[in-house]
């Protein structure tokens, strides 16, 4: 049974590292990075989003097409997300 | 792919045909699975669009509402689900490889979990009712713009109650499953454990986007 020990193992190693993220984007939470505050906890959630898109959705080990329908809401939400955020966070840039 | 008009079938070539349809069967359903939660992620992905639009608009306010909720209580929470995501992933292993009983107990103790996130947002919900935090007539705000701060709670009580909605029928779903892996359903096929799976997973994703959001930026 080495083979369900390996894959067991990996899981308990990103739980670990899912839990060790959560501890740091709280404490972070409490210290005053300015602007950056924001765009530390955005980059950890995304860290710990893909830890789990990848190893417990097993995308990493899946075919291509797999990829391609894993990352397509993905993608049209990113669009979504740059065309309307560009808009708005950079009106305050200009003097109304 | 294979030959038909051949009379002579080597003995090995009826079992591979075979194990390729159930390859691809098993893509597919998984595939399936995929194009529902492309659909989830722009759902949920438009309202933390909505939320971070408003916040950029109202960034003190949005600061300030924020420091309402109760980040202990909404951390354990998220530590729960990151745990339930464990027991979904370790229950999915368990079906691969025809653990019965190993899997009945991962998939209890999955829904379990789900139940434990609920009861402590349950809470969660009752002391912000409690401060006059939900929206509408009996929003009451200690500053100036209270409408804004009342704005900043819709899109809590919208995005996290859509959240648990989702997790109940998950919650459901997994329930269901662990009685029918009890009765030995899917000691054939593994694959509905691991299309569950799928769905429990993208749950645990939108919560962690949703906790550092509304819960962490406080700055």
């Amino acid at each position: 049974m080495n083979a369900t020990h390996d894959t067991t193992r990996i899981y308990w190693r990103i739980f670990a590292a899912l839990m060790l993220l959560l501890v740091v984007t709280v404490a972070v939470a409490y210290v005053d990075l300015g602007p950056l505050s924001a765009a530390v906890a955005m980059t950890i959630a995304v860290v710990k989003a893909l830890l789990v898109i990848l190893y417990f959705m097993h995308v990493r080990y899946s075919s291509r097409l797999t990829w391609l329908f894993a990352g397509t809401g993905f993608v049209w939400l990113a669009i979504l997300a740059l065309l309307t955020l560009s808009d708005y966070l950079s009106r305050a840039w200009v003097g109304a | 792919m294979a030959d038909t008009s051949t009379v002579a079938v080597s003995p090995m070539a009826e079992p591979e045909a075979e194990t390729g349809r159930e390859e691809q069967e098993h893509e597919a359903s998984l595939l399936g699975m995929w194009t529902f939660l492309a659909t989830e992620v722009l759902f949920f992905g438009g309202l933390i669009v909505a939320f971070l639009v408003y916040r950029a608009a109202y960034t003190p306010v949005f600061r300030e509402a924020s420091t309402h909720l109760n980040v202990l209580l909404g951390t354990v929470n998220t530590a729960v689900l990151l745990t339930s995501s464990l027991t979904m992933a370790l229950a999915v292993d368990a079906a691969a490889r025809r653990q019965r009983q190993r899997l009945v107990w991962l998939l209890l103790a999955t829904a379990g979990l789900g139940l434990v996130f609920l009861g402590i947002k349950a809470v969660e919900y009752s002391l912000e009712f409690r401060e006059h935090l939900f929206p509408g007539p009996g929003f009451v705000w200690e500053g100036d713009q209270g409408n804004v701060a009342q704005l900043f709670f819709v899109l809590y009580f919208v995005m996290t109650g859509l959240h648990a909605l989702h997790l109940i029928l998950g919650i459901g779903a997994v329930g269901v499953m662990s009685w029918l892996a009890h009765r030995g359903w899917y000691d054939e096929s593994p694959t509905p454990v691991e299309v569950l799976g799928l769905y429990w997973h993208f749950i645990d994703i939108v919560w962690i986007f949703l906790f550092p959001l509304l819960y962490l930026l406080r700055h």
